[in-house]
């Protein structure tokens, strides 16, 4: 391989992990502040990212809906979902061993997907073409326009959402939660409300990746959410969790190294190299790349 | 490791009655090749869940990849027989070495970690060989490992877990199960009080990794044919609803939880669908109503009875 179509194939794996990177940043967001609030890692988030897709399957092929209100709809969908999820499941425990909850967000988890399989049935469904693909060449590289409404939409999402935590009241409410619950609570911030928000929005951010990926790969079905969920995850991971800056990074970062494993190496690696680039940043920042390392006190 | 005592014994021959029973109605087929096959798969899911249960039970690490270990013994032990025509046993022996040695080698730094990083960071590992395993051609990649003979039994699988549970039982009440104990009670006063804290959970680390490398021979070698997706992370799962079904920290409970969920497994055969959402809504009821498990962290047994009501907080 010369070093043009070297430098070709580099560029455009770097555009197919940014869109792919901006889907697994979403999903993170959701992980990341979740994380950051109530210190649980949501294994259903992951789910909820399915439940979007088909929230907006149906939208668009029972209602006819197009784009952007089945965008809409599914987020809303999915944030209800997700308070639904918190109220039922995860805040009577809220005082339990961490263990408990970790093992009921597992629960949580393979009730929406098998659940979802009993509902929608275990095939994969075709989604709906919504938007018209058109195929941009710049230079050498090409580009169509699922990605470039994929980048878009997660941009104009992360830019919103920054807007809410860093400069509402509600956002102010869930950093003051989210650095200390107690003192939170005696300040007159209702914990139980700002959690619960909390979890509407990152079920949003989720389902809004939900549809973006059936935008963008077409197809969609009950389990769809379990990988990329993990990966989401590793991502938050990665950029240290509990940040929001860090998960958009840590998003897009997998996402890239996912599109150039599979370009240069091999596909089938591509979801263990993920989870290889998780143990190896545990091992030496354990708080990742954009966190502070924090001693345990006794 | 403590010396057998009476009550072993007892116990022992408790398992030995039970075996002649089980296998004689096998033998005269009172019980049928369909609930044959449930007792061989309880047996191996007792030695998964209490394997899995030093883990995560007394040790107090949360791991959630056991399937991967279980999946390098079953990959070694097959690669022995049918590859290398060795004998049943030694694949027994190598499939559980292995899959210890790499228990060893992944511990030994993850184990650093702690609490929700350990659970997703093993859980990682465990999807990590099973793409590795996927990769490799010698092993039959995507299409699994064929051609495997049925060397596993009843007797063979009976007695592996009583194996199983009696070294792990006798491991849990010596000096360094204690020691395990006291790292799940609370890691940091057990390090103040000089245990080696990073050595005891390598170790229960490294047995239950072997347990569950020797499951994965006797899974191999009962089911003909093993394949990459038979060892994904929700049959992790599935032995760790196991575990916390019948209560983390009790191997009595590990027992009941194996069997009870092989059962309902095996009663739900005919509706698979709904297997998958019984178990979820279990664990979660359970975490909500009864997050110690079955058994919390007792065992069953008949001093259970005499003194009830009265907290009793020692193990077996």
């Amino acid at each position: 391989m010369d070093f043009s179509s070297f430098a070709q194939q580099f560029g455009q794996q770097l555009i197919n992990g940014l869109s792919l990177g901006s889907i697994y940043a979403l999903i993170a967001l959701g992980y990341t502040m979740v994380y950051g609030i109530i210190r649980l890692i949501n294994f259903a988030h992951g789910d909820i990212y399915m439940v979007g897709a088909y929230i907006a399957f149906f939208a668009t092929t029972s209602l006819n809906l197009s784009f952007f209100p089945a965008l809409i709809l599914s987020m809303a969908g999915a944030a209800v979902l997700g308070m639904v999820i918190e109220r039922a499941a995860y805040r009577p425990l809220r005082s339990a061993p961490k263990t408990a909850v970790l093992i009921t967000a597992i629960g949580v988890s393979l009730l929406l997907e098998y659940g979802g399989m009993l509902i929608v049935s275990p095939q994969p469904k075709t989604f709906p073409p919504l938007i018209q693909t058109q195929v941009y060449h710049i230079g050498e590289l090409v580009v169509n326009s699922q990605q470039i409404v994929i980048l878009t939409v997660s941009l104009a999402l992360m830019v919103l959402l920054t807007y809410v935590v860093q400069h509402t009241m509600i956002g102010k409410a869930m950093r003051a939660v989210s650095y200390d619950t107690d003192a939170a609570r005696l300040m007159g911030i209702d914990v139980d409300k700002v959690i619960s928000f909390t979890f509407a929005v990152g079920s949003g951010l989720a389902a809004a990746a939900g549809v973006l990926v059936g935008v963008y790969y077409n197809s969609i079905d009950p389990l769809m959410g379990m990988m990329p969920g993990l990966k989401a995850f590793v991502a938050a991971v990665l950029g240290g969790i509990g940040l929001i800056p860090g998960a958009m990074f840590g998003g897009i970062l997998i996402g890239v190294i996912e599109a150039m494993v599979s370009g240069f190496i091999s596909s089938t690696f591509r979801d263990a190299a993920a989870f290889a680039i998780l143990i190896i940043i545990l091992l030496f920042k354990p708080s990742g790349l954009l966190g502070k390392n924090v001693r345990e006190k006794v | 490791m403590k010396e057998i005592t009476k009550k072993d014994l007892l116990l022992l021959v408790l398992g030995l009655a039970v075996y002649a029973v089980v296998q004689s109605l096998i033998s005269i087929e009172v019980i049928g090749p369909f609930w044959t096959l449930n007792i061989v798969l309880i047996c191996i899911n007792i030695i998964l869940a209490s394997s899995l249960n030093l883990i995560n039970g007394f040790t107090g690490q949360f791991s959630i990849g056991h399937a991967g270990f279980m999946a390098v013994g079953a990959y070694a032990g097959a690669i022995l027989t049918v590859k290398l025509q060795l004998p049943f046993l030694l694949a027994i022996i190598v499939g559980a070495l292995v899959a210890g040695v790499l228990g060893f080698l992944i511990g030994l730094p993850t184990l650093r970690l702690s609490g929700d990083y350990l659970a997703i960071a093993t859980l990682g590992l465990g999807e990590i060989i099973r793409i590795t395993i996927l990769n490799i051609p010698y092993v039959g990649g995507a299409s699994g490992f064929m051609g495997i003979d049925r060397f596993t039994d009843f007797t063979w699988a009976f007695f592996l877990m009583l194996f199983t549970l009696f070294f792990i039982k006798n491991f849990i009440n010596s000096t360094h199960g204690r020691a395990c104990i006291s790292i799940r009670e609370n890691e940091i006063a057990a390090e103040a009080m000089g245990v080696n804290t990073t050595k005891y959970k390598v170790l229960a680390f490294t047995l239950g990794a072997s347990f569950a490398g020797m499951a994965g021979v006797l899974f191999a070698h009962y089911f003909y044919i093993i394949h990459p997706t038979s060892f994904t992370f929700m049959k992790s799962f599935d032995y760790l609803t196991m575990v916390v079904l019948g209560g983390l920290g009790s191997l009595t409970g590990s027992i009941t939880g194996a069997v009870l969920l092989t059962f309902i497994s095996a009663a739900l055969a005919d509706y698979p669908e709904w297997r998958m959402v019984i178990y979820s809504l279990m664990l979660i009821a359970l975490m909500l109503y009864r997050p110690q498990g079955l058994f919390g962290s007792k065992e069953l047994s008949f001093k259970m009875f005499h003194l009830k009501g009265r907290e009793r907080r020692d193990i077996a």
